[in-house]
């Protein structure tokens, strides 16, 4: 289903996460390596004013999966215009201009390439804002009380309350150990 | 500075269709009930219309995707209508570590097939030309010195722009004189291979013994359009060799002045190359002289508004600097030198950290 249709009131619990705020991104790497490794839990998000490199290998983030789907929309594109220039000019209406053949994969080079690169940057963009769940106008997220700092200058790390680790007081206290400036409990 | 660039451009195939409302049945292949046949693929007229639309798109969406984080960033600081129309615009973007993930790879993936369309649409582009049978069009050094001559335009007229922009927003710290420098250095590069092409279309011209051909150039260089030609070499291949010279290279007024003169060459090739080409034809009853006419002067300076009011409404209303690609360098300089230290010594001990650097940007 569209991510803008999706239904976000299926998870029951009150508590969507807690969220710990961090003033420095090495901090947030390292909570959220110490997290994830050191303490077994799995549902952790991070945010992050820009992309913070090594956040994912310290979360456990599986790598993106959105190449395979431009070489798919690329492929797609390549044979569109291939099957599109001998449909419309060798088959359809087969019309003989300055002696050329009606069809042959010299002239059609130029519209191959052009649309594979148009659809593989539409899967890119498309594929980039599915696998993003966007657009999606809101987030539990939303809820916390100092939203948006993490668009400006602040890090936040998430332990979502369906980890199979999750409490509340353990968490919290946790995280306040690994240099959170400030921890909160963020309803669903 | 691309996109108002093409949509400019745009504007004068639409009304040379003349009916510009059908203009889409004749440039894509869309089943329609006015016409029957196809476009001719076999024509680099339709290569054009997929080369340039394609550019298009792809430099829409390029922009567009660079801008989400942003846009997120700017609304969660805006206030009230702003933050809602920044909210929607930003698709909801959170800048979670899963989202940054996918955002990277499909920027790199974008960065990556834009690339190649830079020379592709310029060669298909001169292919209009190269595949017709007019003398000083029926060239295969059009491809080439097509996309030199590209590059060499884009970036004196980011050059131009970039200077105003720089100087008026206070961007010196982010856009600095090396960055400067290596663009003149870009375009000294590129304006010297335009001028080879310059000389190389005459040696062959010269060289094919073709009549024709070198009866077009002799008329290029010394016939009624030669104040065209000379304007255009003077423009083109002299002015840039000033960018030999470190001083004149890092000097911003010189630069300004340097790319407008530069701008103003490349639109002379265009014209020469129009121009030359077909007011002499080969029938000496059908030669003429072409002059302008209020209606083409105009259109050419409405673009003029047009690419000015969009680009200072792009100033006005939208982050000109990526802001994320900026706080990302400074983090990634500031870890690297706390763990490394800096070019100048080990990590100091009381080092500011990146939220303190931003910050200082910020009050």
């Amino acid at each position: 289903m569209l991510p803008f249709f999706r239904n976000n009131a299926v998870n029951e619990n009150p508590i969507y996460a807690v969220v710990a705020l961090f003033d420095r991104p090495e901090d947030l790497v390292k909570a959220g390596a110490e997290m994830h490794h050191g303490r077994g839990y799995t549902k952790l998000d991070a945010y992050s004013p820009f992309p913070i490199h090594g956040i994912d290998e310290a979360i456990g983030n599986p790598p993106s999966i959105l190449g395979y789907i431009v070489f798919v929309c690329g492929l797609f594109g390549l044979v569109n215009a291939v099957f599109m220039i001998w449909y419309t000019n060798g088959y359809d209406y087969p019309l003989v201009i300055g002696g050329k053949p009606l069809f042959a994969w010299e002239f059609s080079v130029p519209v191959m390439f052009e649309l594979t690169v148009l659809l593989s940057a539409f899967g890119a963009v498309l594929g980039m804002l599915y696998l993003n769940g966007l657009p999606r106008f809101y987030h539990p997220l939303m809820n916390f009380s100092r939203f948006g700092e993490h668009t400006d200058d602040k890090y936040l790390l998430v332990v979502q309350s369906s980890d199979p680790k999750f409490d509340v007081e353990e968490v919290r206290s946790v995280l306040g150990q690994l240099g959170a400036a400030t921890t909160e409990v963020v309803e669903a | 500075m691309t996109l108002f660039a093409v949509a400019c451009a745009a504007i004068y195939p639409l009304f040379h269709t003349g009916r510009p409302w059908h203009a889409a049945y004749w440039l894509l292949p869309l089943p329609n009930p006015y016409l029957a046949v196809w476009p001719n693929f076999r024509s680099p007229l339709v290569w054009d219309v997929f080369a340039v639309s394609t550019y298009a798109t792809v430099s829409l969406l390029f922009w567009y995707v660079g801008l989400i984080p942003d846009l997120a960033t700017l609304r969660d600081r805006a206030r009230g209508l702003r933050a809602k129309i920044f909210g929607v615009a930003s698709l909801g973007w959170r800048g979670s570590a899963r989202m940054w993930l996918n955002y990277e790879k499909a920027y790199l993936i974008l960065a990556a097939v834009s690339t190649p369309l830079v020379l592709s649409v310029h060669s298909i582009v001169s292919f209009d030309f190269a595949t017709s049978v007019l003398p000083g069009w029926h060239t295969t050094i059009f491809p080439p010195y097509f996309v030199a001559g590209a590059i060499f335009s884009g970036f004196a007229m980011v050059i131009t722009l970039m200077v105003i922009a720089r100087w008026a927003l206070n961007l010196e710290y982010l856009i600095t004189i090396r960055h400067l420098e290596n663009m003149n250095k870009v375009i000294l590069a590129t304006g010297t291979i335009v001028g080879y092409s310059y000389a190389t279309e005459f040696f062959i011209a010269w060289y094919s013994g073709n009549p024709y051909e070198r009866f077009v150039f002799i008329n290029r260089a010394f016939g009624p359009y030669a104040w065209a030609y000379w304007s255009m070499v003077t423009c083109n291949v002299v002015s840039p060799q000033f960018f030999w010279s470190k001083k004149l290279r890092t000097s911003v007024p010189f630069m300004f002045v340097l790319s407008i003169f530069v701008n103003i060459g490349m639109w002379f090739e265009r014209f020469v190359i129009i121009g030359t080409s077909l007011h002499r034809d080969f029938l000496p009853s059908s030669w003429g002289y072409f002059r302008p006419t209020a209606v083409d002067m105009l259109t050419f300076f409405g673009t003029f508004g047009l690419f000015v009011t969009l680009f200072l409404a792009f100033c006005r209303f939208l982050p000109v600097i990526a802001i994320s690609e900026i706080k990302g360098m400074m983090a990634n300089e500031s870890m690297h030198d706390a763990v490394h230290g800096t070019a100048y010594g080990p990590a100091p001990a009381g080092q500011p950290s990146v939220p303190e650097v931003l910050e200082g940007g910020r009050h």
